[in-house]
């Protein structure tokens, strides 16, 4: 089977491509490819250089909740070339984005359930006729070019459109890469260090904003305050709520 | 079928930015107030600076009653009408608990634009078929009105002009107020700091604008914490002077205001005489009749007009207070929707920023210019602020220097990601005769009643002030030290917007408008409307403030004339 992934070997023109992508993705530190273990790029990484993905990050456990395995094989693909983990650092798939997508999709975005189901296989079909593999297992300039196509309207089947789609996958892939940690994207704040955020903050001093990306990162949640939590009716606040003009849980 | 509830003096429909205000001179002068709300009760608890949930997800609006009847928008009457969603949220304190909180005062031109432009330049400088009017009473008539909302609400700011001395730390074009604002302005960032400089050094007068948001300790609720989630978001500690923390606990306090949550009021109901008799809602499963001896209708302008049209009878087989055919007309949202964006060379420093931390410009706003060789009237307000989170600057703009994907991208706003930043442009919006609100005759909510039907575009008027501000906009980014701009578009169809106008316009001509000068319905004498709805002109700033103060004063006038009007 095409997606067997025992079978998962580089095809022997891509292999130049994978060497120097695996030498990107060594110097960028990458962790948590081989959670999904899937492309060829990251078999290559976890024979090649399993103590870098070891000594970056626990590998975390992750349900498909939503999408099929190759499903979300092809969407790990393309949202390695959306934002991709290269020579600036981790990107896409470092911060689990195909994880919060998968999760969105069960929950959120149920309404885009459709339309990831009818793109992602389009997008296989089209790879296999014009590559003769499925997108997961092309070269980095094929995977890019069949994705300009996309978002060029050029490749048939995509739903709401090939731009349209693109433009959802693309949002969700931001969304997946800078969201809050707790919706399962932006994992070891890897999103928010891209863009040197320095976090959320319940409180910024003027000091705080002069230092702009200066200011060390918190790598905190929202809701690592508890605040925010199912806990907060037991803490304080609760009893500053009720004086404070009438909350209907009173 | 309806199950008849105690008869109350006044029944408000809504507590949001309007009605939450209403409440509290009314109750305080002893009236007996029940306020419904379709929303429910939220708390700092549920203000998590979260920017997915918050701003991409769009809660807690996603799940309310405003969401289920949102109006469809077409440009024109030969369109075909499409639903979009609805801006506004459902909660005691309405849209005042996650808007911008930007409370501005309209400046002297917005009340007078048809006399101030035919004396200035000409009658044949009113736009064609625009239908605006004076408004039935001057700046001066709202001073006060203005003044007990800022103090009683709870707003900061720098003022231009108290009683006639004009200080160009604030806005040196408004009009003369009698009291400083009770707070200071919000403080000021690297960013304001570098576009006030720039403003300097063009000859203009930048300010720090006025927010409903404290700025110091302000009546038992603490200052502002900067932390950047306040856009779509609820302040965690109550800095923002939203109804729901200011007015409305203060008149639940009196012991005369008693809110009803998740109420989706379906009719008021009149009698044969014209008079109003109380309002019909739903809450739960169960229906209620509430009697009161006068009702204030303070919905959000869909709202307010639409309940208006669904509610018919026999002395109003057209819809309440409609039998002049006005409800509906002099419909306009504010031109706000074309901005600039720049591209600067270094970190802007504005992650913990919020929109009301921001410098204006008001030189090209209103009449504060001449116009004697231009092709339009009225101007805009020019507005950058503070505010940036990481998933909005990801989807930035690229200013045409990558595509919008892959290594390059990210390089790019791996470097740019702070060093970006869009204007907000509040332009002057005039009302037309074809723009206007009815009932769709297709689309439906959940309970069967048609949902509002926009059919409303700009004008040429609009799109020319567009332009023109879109130039001094990119002309301050420049001074700036700016590397590369970009403009958005001037649209075409009004969609449903936060800041909507009309619909019950408020005049002395009972043909052309929907309630008098006390916003008092024309038609029917116990019903008042408050809200935007009986704005007849946007100015070229955020209308809440003014709505707030109209508010005030309608509540006033009822409590002065109790007898004659709720006899």
């Amino acid at each position: 089977m095409a997606n067997n992934p025992k079978n998962n070997t580089p095809q022997p023109d891509d292999q130049p491509e994978n060497m120097s992508r695996r030498n990107l993705l060594k110097s960028a530190g990458i962790v948590g490819a081989a959670a999904v273990g899937s492309s060829a790029g990251s078999n290559v990484i976890a024979q090649d250089s399993p103590p870098v993905a070891q000594a970056s990050s626990p590998i975390t456990l992750e349900a498909l909740e939503t999408l099929t395995a190759e499903e979300a094989e092809t969407l790990e693909a393309i949202c390695d070339c959306l934002i991709p983990s290269d020579d600036n650092g981790p990107g896409a798939r470092e911060a689990r984005a195909v994880h919060y997508i998968d999760r969105s999709l069960a929950s959120h975005n149920s309404g885009a359930r459709h339309n990831y189901l009818v793109s992602l296989a389009a997008i296989n079909d089209y790879a296999r006729q014009t590559r003769g593999q499925p997108f997961n297992r092309l070269i980095r300039d094929h995977q890019e070019s069949i994705l300009q196509a996309v978002q060029d309207n050029t490749v048939p089947g995509c739903a709401p459109s090939g731009s349209g789609f693109f433009n959802l996958v693309r949002n969700h892939t931001i969304d997946g890469t800078f969201c809050d940690p707790y919706y399962g994207g932006n994992q070891n704040f890897v999103g928010w260090d891209m863009l040197r955020y320095p976090g959320i903050r319940l409180s910024a001093s003027e000091t705080d904003v002069a230092k702009g990306a200066e200011l060390e990162p918190n790598h905190q949640s929202a809701y690592d305050n508890q605040t925010y939590t199912k806990m907060a009716h037991n803490i304080q606040m609760g009893e500053q709520l009720n004086n404070g003009g009438g909350s209907s849980n009173v | 079928m309806f199950k008849k509830l105690p008869k109350t003096n006044v029944v408000i429909i809504g507590m949001g930015a309007a009605g939450g205000v209403a409440v509290l001179p009314l109750t305080n002068a002893g009236l007996k107030v029940v306020g419904l709300e379709a929303g429910g009760w939220l708390s700092p608890r549920d203000f998590a600076p979260d920017e997915l949930r918050n701003s991409t997800r769009n809660w807690p609006q996603s799940v309310q009653k405003a969401a289920t009847e949102a109006p469809t928008v077409r440009a024109t009457s030969s369109d075909t009408a499409v639903q979009g969603g609805h801006p506004m949220m459902n909660a005691v304190g309405g849209t005042t608990m996650h808007y911008w909180a930007q409370s501005w005062r309209l400046n002297p031109w917005d009340f007078k634009v048809v006399s101030a432009t035919r004396d200035r330049y000409g009658n044949a400088r009113i736009p064609q078929g625009s239908t605006v009017e004076d408004w039935p009473f001057g700046y001066e008539e709202l001073e006060p009105f203005y003044e007990k909302v800022e103090y009683s609400v709870g707003i900061s700011g720098q003022a231009g002009n108290v009683k006639g001395r004009i200080n160009p730390a604030g806005n040196i074009f408004e009009g003369e107020r009698q009291q400083e604002y009770p707070m200071q302005p919000l403080r000021s960032s690297p960013f304001t700091e570098l576009m006030s400089a720039a403003a300097r050094k063009l000859d203009w007068n930048p300010f720090q604008g006025p927010a409903a948001i404290t700025s110091e300790l302000y009546d038992g609720r603490p200052p502002c914490q900067y932390h950047g989630f306040c856009n779509k978001g609820g302040c965690h500690v109550q800095a923002k002077s939203s109804t729901a923390f200011t007015t409305i606990p203060k008149a639940v306090d009196t012991g005369n205001l008693d809110v009803v949550t998740f109420a989706r009021v379906t009719n008021i109901v009149t009698d044969n005489d014209g008079k109003v008799t109380g309002v019909d809602y739903i809450k739960g499963s169960e229906t209620f009749f509430q009697p009161a001896d006068v009702v204030l209708l303070a919905g959000y302008t869909y709202e307010n007009v639409r309940l208006l049209q669904l509610s018919k009878s026999r002395a109003f087989p057209n819809g309440l207070s409609n039998n002049a055919g006005m409800v509906g007309r002099h419909y306009l949202s504010h031109h706000q929707i074309s901005s600039v964006s720049a591209l600067f060379p270094d970190d802007l420093h504005n992650w913990y920023g919020l929109p009301a931390q921001g410098v204006a410009i008001d030189e090209w706003a209103d009449d504060n210019f001449d116009h004697s060789n231009l092709d339009f009237i009225g101007g805009g307000n020019l507005w950058v602020y503070t505010d940036r989170k990481p998933m909005s600057a990801a989807k930035m703009s690229t200013f045409g220097e990558t595509r919008n994907w892959g290594s390059d991208w990210k390089a790019f706003i791996m470097k740019n990601a702070d060093r970006t930043n869009s204007s907000y442009l509040q332009n002057t919006t005039l009302p037309y005769e074809s723009n206007y609100l009815d009932l769709d005759p297709v689309v439906k909510d959940p309970l069967g009643f048609p949902v509002t039907r926009i059919t409303a575009r700009y004008g040429d008027n609009e799109k020319r002030i567009s332009a023109f501000v879109q130039d001094k906009m990119e002309r301050w980014y420049l001074e700036a030290g700016a590397i590369k701009t970009s403009k958005s578009g001037f649209g075409n169809a009004m969609g449903a917007s936060t800041h909507a106008y009309g619909g019950t316009r408020m005049g002395n001509n009972s043909e052309t408008n929907v309630v008098d000068q006390w916003g008092f319905s024309h038609e029917a004498p116990n019903l008042g409307i408050l809200g935007a709805s009986v704005m007849g002109t946007s100015g070229a700033r955020n209308p809440t403030l003014t709505v707030q103060a109209l508010s005030w004063r309608t509540a006033e006038h009822l409590v002065k004339n109790w007898r004659s009007i709720a006899g």
